[in-house]
């Protein structure tokens, strides 16, 4: 009876030991196989088009006759877009870890971060609608547009989004300085305000750029917030007053009427892989970053 | 021994279990005949309004309603993931092709008709437009509103996203006037709205705006221009009547897709919207029966 009851045991620790096995395994192979998916479905438009037209083309008309599958315009618009929230959120988002991280009392840091990253919490779509009720309009009159739907209106909102990811990141690294710099700098004589600038943010630096990249990362990525306030019109932009057409956008507005196995169709996946390799490139930088915080 | 017992007992009441939640299902499906529809935002809430209104009489049958676009909705008929497709637009080539391949096909029942209103800031002080200008306009050959008649101002133009029956429509019928396949195309200054809401949203918010929208959308906060083939006129506001008897040039079939001829519930279905009762609904959602 004894030996039937260890075989038992053995039976379901290795059934155990396989199962979380397994479930560890899936996660890389589900990554791989959507690559291999997007891959496939993306580079079959390549049968029929130039990629050196999809890459360079400056007109998005996927549904005329004959179609022509021009990324620059929508290339740009997410790339403005990005950048002009990545300007907004940097300097307000470094501003708010150093008072988190360095200046505030210990009881207002606790209810500070809490409440920045309850940011993170609310959905995208909830801070588009917002943005399209409020922000549009003010842009609008603000700026004296024509229409508040452009490029910088979704700047504004996608900077909300990015906050939490960057300050919370460069508040951690700030706070993996060894408190010894500090008190090094203090005891030389130093201000609080040189002890930070000088100190602190060029220790932090990896880290806060580790920040800054996964930022991008989130507002890159970002669709349906974008799709409700930036107009969608995808003309090559040339300032962030106007409307522009992100990558995200096109993608989401395109795919409930693309005929499956169209070019049109595949083209909405070569734009999906596109933007794969521009977050890979992100997060691989950031990770860089991040090691050489951990190594110095 | 014990330990043993209870494990083997354990697995048999989980597979009793199962067994118990699967099979009341499988006898569900059988009582209970589901209808998926899919297909058109613009039709999505007529869709509604008729399933609700069947299912008073035959509450045996349970019928789902869909958005998602046009094109969303021939891609699932196609499949034979839904059993009708709403669509305000025929079926284009490749899915045609698709239709032909798939060895169902693909048959349409006009159920009601929508008229394609053109829509500016109320303050606007332009009279009337023909199809050309509209084109024009459109298309971003003309970029200022003088250039038709108006103040000096830059055009802002609004059209639906390209996911939507009614940007085809426009497309084919206004850009490039009835000739589907033409080389225009809409500018790429020309702002993709997401719904007919927001169109309405950004014309009576801006001076510069012009948008398209079905006539289920007017309201005092737009002005309507009334349309011309060309400059001879005459201009037609679209109305009800005027979509009806095909004055207004810009109005469209609304379309029920089936694969092959419609049997059992969706022919049922189908009758009771062609019915009095179903086209009723119709008027009273704003758009325009088929025997008015």
């Amino acid at each position: 009876m004894k030996s039937v009851r260890r075989i038992w045991n053995r039976i379901v620790e290795f059934v155990i030991e396989k199962a979380i096995f397994l479930a560890g395994i899936l996660s890389i192979v589900f990554v791989v196989l959507i690559f291999v998916f997007l891959l496939k479905e993306g580079l079959s438009l390549f049968k029929e088009y130039s990629p050196l037209a999809f890459l360079f083309g400056t007109k998005w008309y996927p549904i005329s006759h004959p179609p022509s599958f021009g990324i620059v315009p929508l290339l740009l618009g997410s790339v403005v877009v990005t950048l002009g929230s990545i300007v907004i959120a940097v300097p307000l988002g470094v501003g708010a870890a150093i008072y988190v991280g360095e200046v505030a009392p210990v009881w207002l840091r606790e209810i500070l971060k809490a409440t920045v990253e309850f940011l993170a919490a609310i959905p995208s779509i909830v801070l588009g609608f917002i943005g399209l009720v409020t922000l549009v309009p003010l842009v609008k009159q603000v700026f004296h547009l024509q229409t508040g739907l452009t490029a910088i209106s979704g700047s504004i909102m996608l900077a909300f989004m990015a906050m939490p990811t960057i300050v919370s990141m460069m508040e951690d690294a700030l706070r993996a300085v060894p408190s010894s710099y500090r008190y090094g700098a203090i005891a030389l004589g130093a201000t609080r305000w040189q002890t930070i600038w000088r100190v602190m943010l060029p220790a932090a630096s990896s880290g806060m750029l580790a920040a800054v990249m996964l930022g991008i990362g989130r507002v890159i990525g970002e669709t349906m917030a974008v799709m409700m306030i930036t107009g969608n019109a995808a003309g090559i932009p040339t300032s962030l007053m106007q409307p522009v057409r992100t990558m995200t956008a096109t993608i989401a507005a395109e795919m409930g009427e693309a005929v499956q196995g169209s070019d049109h169709y595949f083209s909405l996946f070569a734009i999906g892989i596109v933007l794969f390799i521009i977050t890979f490139a992100i997060n691989l930088t950031a990770a860089f970053f991040i090691n050489r915080r951990s190594k110095a | 021994m014990f330990t043993n017992r209870t494990h083997q007992s354990i697995v048999l009441s989980g597979l009793v279990f199962l067994l118990g939640i699967f099979s009341p299902s499988c006898v569900d499906a059988r009582e209970y005949k589901m209808l998926q529809i899919k297909g058109s935002d613009t039709m999505v809430n007529l869709g509604q309004a008729w399933a609700e209104e069947f299912m008073v009489s035959r509450n045996d049958v349970s019928i789902a309603v869909t958005g998602g676009g046009s094109g969303t909705g021939i891609a699932a008929i196609l499949s034979g993931t839904c059993d009708i497709a709403q669509s305000s637009r025929d079926l284009k080539g490749a899915e045609e092709a698709k239709a032909v391949e798939s060895g169902a096909p693909i048959v349409t029942t006009i159920v009601g008709l929508d008229g394609v209103a053109v829509v500016t800031h109320p303050l606007n002080p332009i009279s009337n437009l023909t199809i050309t200008q509209l084109s024009d306009i459109f298309t971003g050959k003309v970029t200022n509103w003088k250039e038709v008649g108006g103040a000096d101002l830059p055009i802002l133009a609004l059209s639906r996203e390209r996911n939507s029956g009614t940007h085809i429509f426009f497309l084919e019928e206004v850009l490039r006037k009835g000739n589907s396949k033409g080389p225009e195309e809409f500018s790429s200054s020309a702002l993709m709205m997401p719904s007919n809401q927001a169109i309405v949203q950004e014309v009576k918010t801006s001076e510069a705006g012009i948008g398209y929208v079905g006539i289920g959308y007017l309201s005092d906060e737009l002005k309507v221009i009334p349309v011309g083939h060309d400059s001879q006129g005459p201009f037609i506001v679209p109305t009800v009547q005027s979509v009806a008897d095909g004055q207004y040039p810009i109005s469209r079939s609304l379309l029920f897709l089936t694969r092959g001829e419609p049997q059992g519930d969706v022919r049922a279905f189908i009758n009771f919207v062609l019915s009095a009762e179903g086209q009723e609904i119709v008027e009273i959602l704003d758009f325009v029966p088929i025997n008015h």
